[in-house]
């Protein structure tokens, strides 16, 4: 049940895809989330869906993989468009008692849905395919410019790796502990809101318990290599880009071109 | 009448496999086709090298998980079946996990100990006189009662997490590598503990574990894993007899054995199959007093 959920991780395997530079996915992602946002046509999904279909086909990730870690959002994406359905005031479809639907409901819940899924699977195709160490190397290179202005760009990025890398760790922990717990007659499932909230007790503090451990053992596992931050620190492997990495970016230019031209075109 | 009461208590495995991960490229098969019968009164030892698949079989036997293929059963019902009762099967098999930081939470040890029995529906008063029984059994003193379950040492953590487990009364009670991270006084008060709860409580044991000399001195008889099989389940002179089988498979047999073994393959007429120093001593003075 747990381990379903894929947010954040990395699929291990070859292709194309993984082997980018994790800055070019990087910006990628960020384009393509943006262009989510400026797109307001049909049109313009559908260009946004082959470019997602065919960065997923290359990613050699498996769908049923990526839309296994759909579930977790799913109630999420739900609840976004039954808001959006139920209360956008305009032209009657239907009604019963309080509940409305209206025709500009209905098109704007559609592309919210649309919008939603797409975003959540193309962020989660850049995790899956870059390793949490490349990951924060790339936001750190990304963000440098950043640091005229004082913002502390290494930290955030160790800070936001060193979050993706413990997610399995913990989530394996709370596998685990629940098991314990269950072995004890623990029980996760059933009951009221309130009754379910006082029986994660049992799970929450032997987590938090081992969560604050490991983070200590890390931190002296860190000072015990003489980790002082970002200043001065050099790399092993520096990020240098190849030829794939401009082709990746020309088409990434490509698409945000349609996605405008859809824009005014359609 | 006696063989149908002795039939009654058993827990059977017929044809068991786990897959992890099923459908990605992660995909293991973590147990492939295992049969295994634990009756009354057993003190089975369960070996095997870290990723035989020991401990995804631990938590199949109380239904924590359900297998991807075969059956379990319970004194011949389904435990997987829609109509099964699961928490009465979890207060009857007890799981003992490796590590006792996973389940220990309360404020105080008792309050701790109290957690299994209260979640059966048990009254106050017998929640509290089993989690007490359960305290003496694992011999802790009365005087750890009313402190944190965090302060203590790893021995005495072991402990409250033992009897946590056996405030729920159970009648197997299933333990995942006990000793692992205690030093040897801690590790032979442990399975002191373990061989006292089977002879006086008349408690099945199954002890996990990847040491042979952890399961040597006690168990009747040794399961041992490899790849996700059971490759032996005999009596343990009987297995520890195939120590180049075991070997390759990264697992050793006790030291002794190992003396003994030599000294037969020097062309000294000791038998190959002892296991503990007690047998090996009264061998070679046989040996030398002819």
């Amino acid at each position: 049940m747990l381990r379903d959920i894929t947010l954040g991780q990395y699929y291990q395997t070859k292709s194309p895809i993984h082997e980018l530079d994790p800055r070019v996915k990087l910006i990628a992602t960020f384009a393509f989330i943006i262009s989510l946002f400026l797109v307001n046509s049909y049109v313009g999904y559908v260009i946004a869906l082959i470019y997602l279909a065919l960065a997923i086909g290359l990613s050699r990730v498996p769908f049923s993989y990526i839309t296994r870690g759909m579930k977790a959002v799913v109630m999420l994406l739900m609840i976004t468009v039954l808001f959006n359905l139920f209360l956008t005031p305009g032209e009657l479809l239907w009604s019963f008692g309080v509940l409305r639907i209206t025709r500009e409901g209905v098109v704007i819940a559609s592309k919210m849905a649309i919008r939603l899924t797409m975003l959540i699977i193309g962020s989660s195709l850049m995790t899956l395919t870059t390793t949490p160490n490349q990951l924060t190397d790339g936001l750190e290179s990304v963000l440098s410019p950043l640091k005229v202005i004082k913002v502390p760009v290494h930290e955030i990025s160790m800070m936001m790796s060193i979050a993706l890398r413990f997610i399995p760790i913990l989530m394996e922990e709370t596998d685990k502990i629940m098991k314990a717990q269950m072995a004890r007659g623990a029980d996760f499932e059933s009951g009221n809101v309130f009754k379910r909230a006082s029986n994660m007790v049992p799970l929450l503090v032997p987590l938090f318990i081992s969560a604050f451990r490991r983070a200590n053992d890390l931190a002296m596992a860190m000072e015990a290599r003489c980790y002082r931050g970002g200043e001065g620190r050099t790399r092993m492997k520096p990020l240098v880009y190849s030829s794939k990495d401009y082709i990746a970016y020309l088409v990434i230019a490509l698409f945000m071109f349609m996605i405008i031209a859809a824009g005014r075109l359609f | 009448m006696s063989i149908s009461a002795e039939k009654k208590m058993s827990l059977k495995l017929d044809n068991v496999s786990y897959i992890y991960e099923s459908g990605t490229n992660m995909e293991r098969k973590a147990l492939e086709n295992i049969n295994l019968e634990i009756s009354k009164g057993e003190f089975i030892g369960i070996i095997g090298h870290t990723g035989s698949g020991k401990s995804t079989l631990v938590t199949l036997l109380n239904g924590l998980i359900s297998p991807s293929g075969g059956s379990i059963y319970w004194d011949g019902q389904d435990i997987n079946d829609k109509s099964f009762d699961r928490k009465m099967l979890r207060s009857k098999v007890g799981l003992v996990f490796q590590y006792p930081e996973h389940q220990l939470f309360e404020a105080d040890v008792f309050s701790d100990v109290c957690f299994g029995p209260k979640n059966l529906g048990l009254s106050a008063d017998e929640v509290k006189e089993r989690a007490y029984r359960a305290i003496k059994d694992v011999h802790l003193d009365d005087k750890y009662l009313k402190q944190s379950p965090f302060e203590l040492s790893g021995g005495q953590k072991r402990r409250v997490a033992i009897a946590g487990v056996l405030a729920m009364g159970p009648e197997i009670l299933v333990l995942d590598e006990p000793c692992a991270g205690l030093d040897p006084k801690g590790r032979n008060e442990i399975l002191d503990l373990l061989s006292s709860l089977h002879e006086n409580e008349g408690i099945t044991v199954v002890l996990v574990s990847h040491s042979m000399e952890d399961v040597a001195d006690h168990a009747d008889r040794i399961v041992v894993m490899d790849k996700g099989h059971i490759v032996y389940d005999e009596a343990p002179k009987r297995v520890f007899g195939h120590v180049h089988e075991l070997e390759e498979m990264g697992l050793s047999v006790p030291e002794v054995t190992y003396i003994m073994n030599d000294l037969a393959d020097e062309g000294f007429a000791v038998s190959r199959d002892v296991t503990t120093i007690d047998e090996a001593v009264a061998e070679i003075k046989r040996l030398v007093e002819r």
